[in-house]
């Protein structure tokens, strides 16, 4: 290794003159423009106030949102009802109508109980928590899942006018005093991710990481815990409501009332049948074998099509909407940048100048093509959504109007760019005008015409699924509707995979098309 | 025409290679005119699905195409001026359609910003912020994924596919994830366009450094220069006006893009346009759609004119990446 000496470095020095003494401006350029970057970054922050922003975003929960992306919550409540519980499931749980899981665990009991029980007052009192679902849909979750019996109950409730009746002719019924045997909720115990639970009236325990939790409960009064709060469990206010998180297993909060649990799995409930389908709950093989060999479920067609159609009408999951309305998008990508090829392909060689020597047309149409390119897509399709209602046929206008101007503005660019020698030769031999077009430019520029149009078909199917939101048809709508109620993400994330799977294919078509239109095209990798 | 027989006779030879380029020129008018058709019947059957699936059909509608044209006729011209500048106007009623003067932003007592103004200045801020983000993550991640400067073949084919997600993720998903975290305003915006800027800037960016000369690469090589010394004295150099370059265009496109997502719910002027679309404002309408179009045409030129003083003719590449 040799070492320089300060004359040899000199001697470079001097010799790379304008490599070692760049005029200041050269030198500053750099610095200057990451200064510029960094106080613009700056003023962005205090424009936008992103520091405020981010720091009031509710961060806690898009943990829970993303989680909503590939799992589910399973979310029982377990109410006092004075010396026993009551398990109830909400409506529309993703475990059906009564479900019983076998993580929650109940202890039962036979017990007497007596009570005085009016004709009319049964509905009112003893079954209050429970009686809206039951009215609405007789046998619906809440009437058997608290196990209790409700036979009495029932058949004042079945017919739902004679409620009214009933308490017409209240003084006709005398008040008796009846005896019924019930199976009544003492404890229930459940696990969540590695907690464990224990409820019984008046106390919930919990063991989690080695830690243990008694929370007394003074029902419609106060919720007391038993020593200080671990780290994992939440009370906001003394003596309210306790809220344990549990991480991704789910969370547990203690009221006063109740008890609420939030049971998280992995994965998508339901997504092949919904609960109302024969289907619902069934593994493959059952699934197979009631389709092969099983007998016909519904009398008027085969099991098979009754799979298919609870499958495509699956309430939760919608699949024959979600594939009608990606179908419109692909659709909307697909017929707009066809028709607007197909305008812009005669438009361009009026508007290319060495096809069309006419100053003013190619000057007109190039401006032309600049405004439809300019007005928005976004504009396109607000206006057209107004013409022809919500639905693809505004998309594709929208998208067939900007592609006309972009693609319009593409073809010129690259015929004004073509070998002329090739219109020379066609011409010499005396050729008529359109022929000299067909033979001498269009084998030139075809290849590049379509592979341009392919790129903006696949470009176009992204663009088409956010103009989809405002109401230009396609999935985008759906999307938009599915992210509002922050609670169908995983919905959202179905139609998302779905629209990935889309654009991967047709990029892939594109690519392979472009590549052989254009032999070794290495743009596309 | 070519298919024409040949009057002269033919030799044997001959014959066999006419008969061959017949054949080829049947196989070949086959293939294009299958083609055609089936793209025909693609069309036909595309075109029914999207009449039979909107809401007013084409052939009912058709007649109502340019009816939008006369909704969006003000009371008198200067109205769309009135709106565009937030002047007091003499038709005011106390309603949202008049309320021109409301919406001005004063920065001093006197001095007011006009509203869509404001708004547009809002719009181009979200596409530059964005842009840079995309641009800072997409330097960095394209030279993981260059053949050329990461032999790791996992690590390369990583970064692409994320890239790859990154750029085909709905951006409007990103926006509704981060408005329902974040609440209404700006920010959801720039994260769904910077997401989606870092993807395709990272993506043509790697292909501009894998066409990159090694040459210098060797040179710092040979001297010892660790990885990110050879990138940053060998490569960064070459490919930084192509840089730049692909990140003006992509600026253009934010632009547009931060409009969209603007208009389905994270503010700026897509917002107002939509907003006043509906509620049939025409002279608002009209304002923004003005506004929308000159600043877009000058974004687009300024663009371009930078583009050509940074790369020279190379500037051209429309479009490509997106």
């Amino acid at each position: 290794m040799t070492t320089l000496t300060a004359q040899s470095i000199e001697e470079i020095m001097s010799r790379h003159h304008d490599v070692f003494h760049r005029p200041l401006m050269e030198r500053l350029r750099a610095p200057l423009i990451a200064a510029g970057v960094a106080l613009y970054i700056v003023f962005a922050w205090s424009l936008f106030g992103i520091g405020a922003t981010l720091s009031n975003g509710n961060w806690a929960i898009a943990g829970t949102y993303l989680a909503d992306w590939i799992s589910y919550e399973v979310r029982p409540d377990v109410e006092y009802d004075g010396n026993y519980l009551n398990v109830e499931f909400p409506r529309f749980s993703p475990l059906g109508d009564n479900p019983d899981p076998h993580w929650l665990q109940k202890a039962t009991a036979q017990v007497e109980r007596q009570a005085a029980m009016e004709a009319g007052a049964g509905i009112g009192t003893e079954n209050s928590t429970q009686s809206a679902g039951s009215f609405m849909a007789p046998g619906a979750p809440g009437t058997q899942a608290g196990g209790r019996g409700l036979s009495a109950g029932n058949s004042f409730m079945a017919p739902q006018n004679d409620a009214p009746a009933n308490s017409l002719a209240e003084p006709l019924v005398p008040a008796e005093v009846k005896t019924a045997r019930e199976t009544v909720v003492t404890r229930v115990n459940l696990a969540i991710g590695a907690a464990k639970v224990e409820i019984i009236p008046g106390l919930v325990r919990i063991d989690y990481r080695g830690e243990q939790l008694l929370i007394d409960v003074i029902p419609e009064q106060s919720v007391i815990a038993r020593g200080d709060l671990p780290s994992w469990a939440v009370q906001k206010v003394v003596d309210g409501d306790i809220l344990m998180r549990f991480g991704f297993a789910g969370s547990l909060e203690v009221e006063n009332d109740e008890v609420k649990i939030r049971q998280r799995f992995l994965g998508w409930e339901n997504f092949w049948f919904d609960t109302r389908s024969p289907y619902w709950n069934k593994n493959f093989s059952e699934i197979f074998g009631l389709i092969t060999s099983g007998e016909r479920i519904d009398p008027d067609r085969s099991n098979l099509a009754l799979a298919w159609s609870n499958f495509l009408n699956n309430a939760e999951w919608q699949h024959a909407d979600v594939w009608l309305k990606l179908l419109q998008t692909i659709v909307m990508a697909f017929v707009g940048t066809l028709f607007a090829s197909i305008l812009a392909f005669p438009l361009a060689f009026m508007a290319a100048r060495n096809i069309t020597p006419n100053r003013f047309l190619n000057q007109f149409l190039k401006r032309l093509f600049d405004f439809l390119r300019c007005v928005d897509m976004l504009i396109w399709a607000l206006f057209f959504t107004r013409a022809f209602g919500p639905g693809p046929l505004a998309g594709i206008s929208a998208i067939f109007f900007t592609d006309t101007g972009t693609l319009g503005k593409l073809y010129a660019e690259s015929l004004e760019n073509i070998d002329d020698r090739q219109r020379e030769g066609i011409r010499s031999v005396g050729a008529s005008p359109v022929l000299v077009q067909r033979y001498g430019v269009v084998p030139q520029v075809l290849p590049l015409f379509a592979s341009q149009s392919l790129y903006f078909w696949e470009s176009n199917t992204r663009s088409a699924t956010i103009i989809g939101a405002v109401g230009a048809g396609g999935i985008g709508l759906k999307l938009w509707e599915a992210m509002r109620t922050n609670a169908d993400w995983e919905n959202v994330a179905y139609m998302v995979l779905l629209i990935l799977a889309t654009v991967f294919i047709f990029d892939n078509i594109s690519n392979a098309i472009r590549k052989r239109l254009m032999g070794n095209d290495n743009r596309s990798h | 025409m070519s298919t024409a027989l040949p009057k002269v006779r033919l030799s044997s030879q001959g014959q066999l290679i006419e008969r061959h380029w017949q054949e080829m020129l049947r196989t070949r008018r086959f293939y294009t005119w299958g083609g055609v058709l089936a793209l025909l019947v693609v069309l036909a059957a595309s075109l029914w699905f999207a009449n039979d699936s909107n809401a007013g059909k084409f052939f009912d509608r058709l007649p109502h195409l340019f009816d939008f044209v006369g909704d969006l006729i003000p009371r008198d011209g200067w109205e769309i001026w009135r709106a565009l500048f937030d002047l007091p106007t003499p038709y005011a009623d106390g309603s949202l359609k008049y309320n021109y003067p409301d919406g001005r932003h004063y920065l001093t007592d006197t001095f007011y910003v006009p509203e869509y103004v404001y708004k547009m200045v809002e719009t181009i801020n979200i596409a530059l912020l964005a842009t840079l983000v995309g641009f800072a993550f997409g330097f960095v991640l394209c030279f993981l994924a260059a053949s050329n400067l990461t032999s790791r073949r996992w690590l390369r084919f990583f970064v692409r596919r994320f890239m790859e997600v990154l750029r085909a993720f709905p951006e409007i998903v990103i926006a509704g994830f981060f408005l329902a975290i974040l609440s209404l305003g700006p920010i959801p915006a720039i994260m769904a366009v910077a997401i989606h800027t870092i993807g395709s800037l990272g993506k043509m960016f790697f292909e501009v450094v894998e066409n990159a000369d090694m040459g210098s690469d060797e040179g710092l090589r040979a001297v010892g220069g660790n990885w990110v010394e050879r990138v940053w004295f060998a490569i960064v150099p070459q490919v930084m006006p192509n840089f730049l370059s692909y990140t003006l265009l992509r600026m253009e496109i934010n632009v547009r893009a931060s409009t969209i997502i603007g208009a389905v719910g994270g503010g700026g002027i897509g917002e107002s346009l939509r907003l006043s679309i509906s509620r049939g404002h025409e002279a608002k309408t009209l304002a923004i759609v003005i506004l929308l179009f000159t600043t877009i045409v000058a974004v687009d030129q300024f663009s371009a004119y930078l583009r050509k003083r940074i790369v020279g003719n190379q500037a051209f590449a429309f479009g490509s990446g997106d």
